[in-house]
Formats: structure tokens, sequence, C-alpha cells
């Protein structure tokens, strides 16, 4: 039992040793292996277009983050008081959200822009005012990406955050409001402090899960570069050492935001699910 | 409580202030694009690629001309799901009956954590392992020659396993979690053997866990395009490869758009008939989504 566990754990982790292993290859090609040097770090971050593709994706993570952590947990604190067909609705929605394969939703998303984007473009040319200068043109590029994954990880924070309502200590709202304290006194004194490790694990899976997505990206990022497109395209032209220093990059920042979020979450409720 | 009932007024302001933002992103981004794609599936193929209205069921009926896609997923889906709930059973039993609880949740953060990290970049590293300098160089010092690996549908099964292996895990261990250890006991007691034990305590308790990662891991299986793409090689290919290929590349967008929805129609099927049948002989299976 215990072998198989460990058989387990080596496969599961053994590759991602192996692309940070092969990152520090002196030699010049992916596959011949001799040790050890950091060259490739350099010219990776050396590298123009990953450096864009680098700055977009976390720019598009952290605006996604802070979207669907805003917009998620007000829906989970407001959704405690809705109920019947409104409640029932919103239920279907949060979780067709999830449930659609990230590939529907990429291709149904930019079918969607573009058709919205032509008929929206040509008026927006007509109404804007001309002391404002020229008329801006909607296009797909990293604001509709980040659009679109916060569509699934805003699901993601309600789900997350509505776990952590239902369990909390109802009797300290009433408490403080029996006390006189004002609602907003109330949620920030009592209510935040409670479900804030399910908004902060909301926050971080968010921003994970963003800075990893390419296959919805890949559809609505236009003519931007995100890194995992960027990673992608260069697989396809030939496996480079460079690619697997910026590969344990990528991994170092998940990784290490991954175990900050387990340890926030596993700090009361120890054993819900991700 | 009176207080808050003189207030009711103000508090529904409240909610659906605090719901609207979220409704209007339901609506635009997930609503609206899901109607498009219907719309464009019955219209047609303009002469310069995109889309044409019409009312016709041509891009239905023209869906034989990507069987080769549904047939691979079809088949790759069910055998990568059942792959990943053989490997994943021991470890969610060791984990779940027998680990320590002074190692569990390091154990288990470690099952965890692999699904959250970059998916494209635990595929591509596989290229190394089954490619021509891995695996079948290794094999080939015994005397094994040409042995082909990547680009196969054994490949894409591996990286398939590889993938979704956390996701079945953890929803089987949470459910052992949860069995009672003195059931084991009793049965142990009552002269059943350990396999007898398993077979008629353990396992039955164990399947509403085994239901949802089931249920999981198909899912996401069947719009699969990252692990085809890599380590299928153009051999091997899912729907949602058939699917980049039409919207991206040859820019057919109402049989794209028709593709996509007989995917998704395919999909709620086969998870109905899936609960159906594992909530047949049980009263209610646990098919929590999260």
């Amino acid at each position: 039992m215990r072998v198989y566990a460990a058989v387990i754990y080596v496969f599961l982790y053994g590759p991602i040793a192996l692309i940070v292993l092969f990152s520090f290859n002196a030699g010049r090609h992916a596959s011949d292996f001799s040790c050890c040097s950091a060259s490739w770090y350099g010219r990776a971050f050396g590298n123009p277009f990953m450096m864009e593709a680098l700055v977009n994706s976390l720019i598009i993570a952290l605006c996604t983050a802070v979207l669907a952590t805003l917009m998620g947990t007000m829906a989970a604190l407001a959704l405690q008081r809705v109920r019947g067909v409104l409640r029932l609705l919103f239920d279907a929605l949060t979780y067709t959200a999830i449930i659609i394969p990230g590939i529907v939703i990429g291709i149904a998303t930019l079918v969607a822009l573009v058709t919205v984007f032509d008929a929206v473009n040509p008026l927006l040319a007509v109404a804007w005012p001309p002391s404002l200068g020229a008329a801006p043109r909607l296009r797909l590029g990293t604001g509709t990406v980040i659009a679109a994954h916060t569509l699934f990880t805003m699901a993601l924070v309600i789900v997350i955050v509505r776990t952590r309502i239902q369990d909390m200590d109802r009797s300290l709202i009433e408490a403080s409001s029996d006390l006189y304290a004002p609602p907003m006194r109330t949620f920030f004194q009592i209510t935040l402090p409670q479900i804030f490790p399910a908004v902060m694990s909301g926050f971080l899976l968010s921003f994970t899960f963003s800075f990893d997505d390419f296959v919805i990206a890949f559809f609505v990022a236009g003519a931007d570069t995100t890194l995992p497109i960027y990673v992608f395209s260069s697989i396809r032209r030939g496996v480079t050492p460079e690619i697997n220093a910026i590969a344990s990059v990528v991994l170092a920042v998940s990784l290490t935001l991954l175990f900050v979020a387990q340890a926030l979450q596993s700090r009361r409720r120890r054993y819900q699910s991700p | 409580m009176a207080k808050a009932e003189q207030s009711g007024g103000q508090r529904s302001v409240v909610t659906t202030m605090l719901l609207l933002p979220t409704t209007l992103w339901f609506l635009l981004l997930l609503v609206l694009p899901l109607i498009v794609i219907l719309v464009f599936s019955v219209g047609e193929r303009g002469p310069a690629g995109g889309y044409q209205p019409a009312f016709t069921l041509d891009q239905y009926a023209n869906l034989p001309a990507r069987l080769k896609a549904f047939t691979n997923t079809l088949t790759l889906a069910p055998l990568g799901t059942i792959l990943c709930l053989l490997f994943a059973y021991p470890l969610a039993y060791f984990l779940g009956v027998r680990a320590s609880a002074r190692a569990k949740p390091l154990l288990l953060a470690l099952v965890v954590v692999p699904f959250w990290t970059s998916f494209l970049i635990r595929t591509y590293a596989w290229i190394f392992i089954l490619g021509g300098r891995g695996i079948p160089a290794l094999l080939a010092q015994f005397g094994l020659d040409d042995v082909r690996l990547i680009n196969t549908p054994f490949a894409v099964l591996v990286g398939i396993v590889y993938g979704y292996l956390p996701l079945m895990v953890f929803p089987i261990y949470v459910s052992l979690e949860k069995l009672d250890k003195r059931l084991l006991e009793a049965s142990a007691d009552l002269g059943a053997s350990p396999l007898r034990s398993f077979l008629q305590v353990t396992l039955p308790m164990s399947l509403p866990g085994i239901v949802t990662g089931c249920l999981l891991v198909f899912i996401l299986l069947m719009g699969e395009y990252l692990i085809p793409a890599i380590l299928g090689g153009g051999k091997v290919f899912f729907v949602g490869n058939a699917l980049v290929d039409l919207f991206l590349q040859s820019r057919n967008w109402p049989f794209g758009s028709a593709v996509a929805m007989a995917l998704v129609v395919i999909m709620l099927l086969a998870v109905t008939a899936y609960l159906y049948f594992a909530s047949r002989g049980r009263r209610r299976a646990d098919v929590s989504v999260i």
C-alpha cells in the first residue's frame, strides 16, 4: 500500500522534476543533458516575446482574480437571502459555467464577442463625440480574456465562499446586530474575518486558473499572447531548454500560490474539497 | 430581528446590487454566447467563411464528416476515466484508511496541487519521457527497437491518467474518510475475509466518491484539447481538436457550432445516463460537483 502510494507520488512529481532539471541544461538541445547552467533562464528573460506574454498573463490573472473574488463573494453573500425560482436559476447558471467544457466556452465567447463587436463598432464610430478624438474600436485582446476567465472563476468563488458561509457561526452575527452594530460594521468585524480564508483561497485559485488557462485564452485573446499560448506555439516549433526554463518559472509561481491556498483553506476546515 | 424586518426593503436593494455584476456576467458571457452558437449552428457558411443567416439542419446532417473525432472522444474519454479510477482508488484508500493522521494533510495537498499546476507544462513533460530519446531509447538498450510511444492512443491515455488522477483521488478519499472503521472491525469479527470486507463494506461505502470522481473526469475529458494536441500529434484527435480546426483554421463557424452543440448534448446525455445507472439500487447518489 505504502509502496503503491510512493510510486504514484513519483509518477505525479517525476515529470515536473524532469522539466526543472532540464532547464539547467548546459547543452544546446533539450534532449541532450549536461549539467549545469542557468543560462537558459537568462535567455528566457531576455526574450521580448516571452516577457510580453508573461506580463500579459500576470495582468490577466491579477484582474481576473480581483474581479472574480469581488463579484463571486458579493453574490455568495447575497444568495443567502435569495430563495425560490431566482435561487434555482442562479445555481443553474453557476453550475453551467463550471460544467460546460472550456473549449465550448472559448468558442461560444469568441463567436458572440466577434458578432457583438461587429455590430457595435460602426455605431460607436458614429455616436462617439468628435471632441474626444477617434472612436475606440472594441476588439479581442487581454480585456476579453479577463472577461471570459472571470466567468468560470467567479462561479468557482461563489461555490467556495458559499460553502464557508453555510458553516459560519450565525449566532455571532445575530449577537452583533442585537448589540446595535450597524450592518457594515457587522460585516467587517464578524462576517468578513470568518469567510476570509475561503475568499483568499478563491482569489488564489482564480489567479492560478487564469494564469494557467490555455484553451479559453487561445480563442478570445485575438492578436495578444499569454504565456500558455506562447509556450504552446513554441512547443509546436520544437522543444528547447528555454521553454523548460520558462516552464520552471511558471511551475514555481503556481506551486507557491497553491501551497498558500491549501494552507489557508485547511486552517479551519481541514478536508474541504478544492 | 425586528430591526432587520423593518429595513426589509433596503435589504432587497442591497441584495439586488450585490447580485447585479454576477448576473450581468452570466447573461453576457454565458447565456448570450450559448444562444449565439445555437443560432449559428442552424445557419450557413458565408462565402469567405464566417456566418450567413439561415435556418437549416445541414450542419447537423454533416456531423458524420467528423465522426472520427467523436468516436475517438467517446472511446478514449470513458477508457481514460476507468484507468484514472483504477490508479486512483488504491491511493485514495491509502489516504483515507491507512495513512497516519499526521502525514495526511501534507499527502493530500501533494495530490491536489498538481491538478492546479500548469496543465500545459505537465503534459508537455511527457514529450520528453515518451519521445524518441525517452523510454523508447531506454527500451532499445534492452534490444526492443522501434517502439513508438508518442502520438499514439497510449500516449494520450498516459497524459489523461497523469492529468486527471488528482481529480479522481479526492472525491473517493472524501467518501472513504467518512467510513466508520468499526464497520470493518465488525466485519472481520464476524469472520469475513479482508477481501470480502472490502467488497461488501468498503467498496459500497465509497461508491458516491467513485460516482463523483468519474463524473468530474469524464466531463473534463469530453472537452479535452491539450492532451491529444500535444501527445496525439494530429493522429489521435478529440472533438476539441476538431473544434479548434473548424474555428481557427478553416473558419467554418456554422459547422463548428453544430459540432460544439453536439458535444454538449452528447455530454449531457452521457452524464444523465451515467447518473441514472449509478443511482439505481441506491437511493441517492452524492453528485455534488465541487
